[in-house]
């Protein structure tokens, strides 16, 4: 109950942010960058080995700074900072204290301690065994362990975000249903759940036969499971930047959804498909049914894709309406050359939609189809998938709400405005041509999470055609940009908080408050917009080209696929 | 109201559908339905499909069905000894290894002909990467994975390991010759 003064309404923003669960979200906001400077460092140390030319590190160093990188990047980074999210979608938007704040901060005590040590158990030496860990290769105890002991911590962190839900309903600070940001957010949280089950269920085993309690542990049994964790940790990015996109939207441009129902109902498809997925990483795994793969690769004929295809027409088209409605109405696309490009909240948040939609999304379908998965699996086309996806869907959505949580959030002025301004373009870019350029490579067959293609000193030998090097070259060069990109960020982040202005409006009262409205101006209704009936044409033109591009690549997929040997 | 509020109507599933949504989610549908169907019309009419057959097996045991095809039809030897090339008869099935860190042995195989390729692991995870063709699976230890496989190319084929498999990994290359 609010007995103390603990509640702070941004003057700026209308935002109400109760203390604990502000303090919570500034501590996970900033452990979530410390572990992606980490993750940047080591970053740069795989871009420049697997740069055939420069070829940096040795052999051990390499394969211990990747399965550091992974972790670091994929876990550590974005689930740190989705707890953020969580709390912020709960308490702030839902205007109510925090569920049981000292469990918060066990949950994040937990988080802390797991990632610092898998993080010491990889450096260490005997644990580079890739952020899959498959068995029987095997790792220190430690480093499951570390794992363990975060995933724990995340729970918990998902169970306060339920449970400040739950305060909001009983003590009424919100009518009706809650908002479809903290919607989107509840989709992560649910996803969050299974996925820490999963994880549990295989890591906890994994770890006992470390210590040498259980003698055997099935290499497919583990793949199937581990997997559950693993994909689904990364489809509750997907709920959790979706849920960005839409509240950046709303911040931005005051955007309502084009309809709830719609918007909600991909939500719902998520939860209930998306994590089917698992079934991509076995598809070429021994001893699996057809009828299995199909069902489950395709989430059950393609749902959660559909939810995909609609959130990246509701995102933008609400962006449209509102546009629109506020005058910007010429023609098909006076509203998006019109719009805040020089706002990195904006841009951001546009560039993570379009590059995860059309880079991530139909690479993604693509490979995950059960047979051109053959002419895709564990080559370096995974990575760059899902350098499209994770690195660039889910963080620069995450960079762009940053860059509205510092002065809302953190009541700092944001310092390097001009760097602010280009830095979702020159990390979007750079991040874009990784993921290009290794798809590239992986279409020439280069393996992923390997040291040497030339495979130099083998008897038998291989020589990989000259492109694949040439790809590999830029995909490096274009890694050194995402290196500077992501270096930004840390350095406009780290640098606000340090040396920021303080921003006034920092006292706490000691009552919630009631709805008040919020940064730009909500709209309503959608009369009198658009062109020809649509109140969105122009999203719905570039959704055809998405769909056009998506179409004539699957198939030139199907075409490649053919021209390889015959085999069942 | 704006999507970090609560939806202005509170019966909000009421609220119709925009056209512009209506036409999206019809289209983006049927495109998803042609794609799951894509997959079965695939096993019925193209002629790459995964393999599906597979048996649980001791690394010890498959390692003795492949040393019996290496005896019976190894023609030579290649990369100092190491690799007996091995021509087994078409149609036949074939054995080939995946350990720490080589493809074990090579086999010398006749163009658009038949044979049963069972691979499998006798230690940790490997990935089959089948170069220029590229093609992949995924080998692992305790299962005997049958691949049924026709190359319809002849050439010298590499393959190359890319399921990581620890420091040697980038080491792990094997070979196919077609005839």
């Amino acid at each position: 109950m609010a007995n103390t003064t603990e509640y702070r309404i941004c003057p700026d923003s209308g935002l109400q942010f109760h203390k604990p669960a502000e303090t919570l979200m500034k501590a996970n906001a900033v452990a979530a960058v410390v572990f992606l400077l980490i993750g940047g460092i080591l970053a740069l140390l795989v871009t420049l080995t697997r740069w055939p030319a420069v070829h940096l590190l040795p052999a051990d160093s390499f394969y211990q700074a990747l399965t550091a990188h992974g972790l670091d990047m994929l876990i550590f980074w974005i689930i740190f900072f989705e707890i953020a999210v969580l709390y912020f979608c709960s308490s702030t938007l839902l205007r109510c204290r925090l569920a049981t704040p000292r469990w918060a901060w066990l949950g994040f005590a937990l988080m802390l301690i797991g990632a610092v040590t898998t993080n010491v158990a990889i450096l260490r030496g005997r644990s580079s065994v890739m952020m899959t860990s498959y068995v029987p290769m095997p790792a220190e105890p430690v480093f499951y362990l570390g794992l363990i002991l975060f995933a724990v911590g995340a729970l918990i962190g998902c169970f306060v975000f339920f449970g400040t839900l739950v305060v909001a309903r009983a003590e009424r600070t919100y009518e009706g249903s809650i908002p479809l940001v903290t919607f989107g957010a509840l989709t992560a949280a649910i996803i969050a759940i299974f996925t820490i089950a999963s994880g549990a269920i295989i890591l906890i085993p994994t770890f006992l036969w470390s210590i040498g309690y259980i003698s055997y542990i099935d290499p497919l049994m583990y793949r199937t499971i581990w997997w559950a964790f693993g994909h689904s940790s990364q489809q509750i990015n997907v709920a959790a930047h979706v849920a960005v996109w839409y509240a950046i939207a709303a911040i931005v441009f005051g955007a309502k959804p084009m309809s709830e129902k719609v918007s909600r109902g991909a939500f719902l498809l998520y939860i209930l498909f998306l994590q089917l997925a698992s079934a991509h990483h076995i598809l070429v795994d021994p001893g699996i049914s057809s009828e299995w793969k199909i069902f489950n690769t395709s989430y059950a004929m393609y749902l959660a894709v559909l939810a995909s295809m609609v959130h990246g027409l509701t995102v933008p088209g609400s962006i449209e309406v509102a546009q629109r409605l506020k005058g910007y109405n010429k023609g098909l696309f006076e509203w998006i050359r019109k719009a805040p490009w020089g706002n990195p909240i904006f841009s951001g948040m546009f560039l993570s939609l379009i590059i995860f939609g059309v880079l991530g999304g139909i690479s993604g379908v693509v490979m995950g189809t059960e047979q051109i998965n053959i002419i895709i699996h564990n080559t370096i086309y995974v990575p760059g998938h899902f350098h499209a996806t994770v690195a660039t869907g889910t963080t620069l959505a995450f960079m762009a709400l940053t860059y509205f949580l510092i002065p809302i959030l953190f009541r700092r002025d944001m310092i390097l405005k001009g760097l602010a301004k280009w830095q979702p373009y020159i990390f979007g870019l750079g991040m874009s041509g990784v993921a290009l350029f290794l798809m590239g490579a992986g279409t020439l067959g280069v393996p992923r999470r390997h040291w040497d293609i030339g495979l130099t000193g083998n008897v038998l030998g291989y020589e990989f055609p000259g492109s694949a090097y040439l790809l590999l070259g830029l995909a490096a060069i274009s890694g050194i940009l995402a290196v500077i990109g992501g270096g930004a960020y840390i350095l406009i982040t780290v640098g606000s908080l340090l040396v920021g202005k303080k921003l006034p409006g920092r006292e706490y009262n000691d009552k919630p408050t009631a709805l008040k409205m919020p940064i730009a101006t909500a709209i309503e209704g959608h009369g009198g917009i658009g062109v020809g009936g649509f109140a969105a044409p122009g999203t719905l033109i570039f959704a055809f080209i998405f769909l056009a591009l998506f179409v004539v690549y699957y198939a030139i997929n199907w075409k490649y696929l053919s021209s390889v040997w015959p085999l069942s | 109201m704006s999507a970090i509020l609560p939806p202005s109507r509170a019966i909000w599933w009421k609220q119709p559908l925009d056209r512009v949504e209506g036409t999206w989610i019809i289209i983006a549908l049927l495109w998803c339905l042609i794609m799951f169907f894509m997959m079965p019309y695939w096993h019925v009419y193209g002629k790459q499909n995964t393999p599906s057959e597979a048996y649980r097996i001791t690394p010890a045991a498959f390692q003795a069905k492949a040393q019996e095809v290496v005896d019976k039809y190894t023609v030579r030897t290649e990369g100092e000894g190491q690799y007996p090339v091995v021509k087994p008869p078409a149609g036949s099935d074939i054995y080939l290894i995946g350990r720490l860190w080589q493809w074990w042995p090579i086999y010398e195989l006749e163009k658009n002909q038949t044979y049963r390729l069972h691979i499998s692991s006798m230690d940790w995870q490997h990935g089959f990467s089948l170069q220029p063709d590229n093609i992949n699976l995924q080998i692992n230890p305790g299962y005997d994975m049958v691949v049924t496989v026709k190359p319809d190319k002849s050439g010298t084929y590499a393959i190359i390991c890319n399921e990581y498999c620890g420091i040697g990994h980038h080491t792990m290359v094997g070979r196919i010759y077609i005839k």
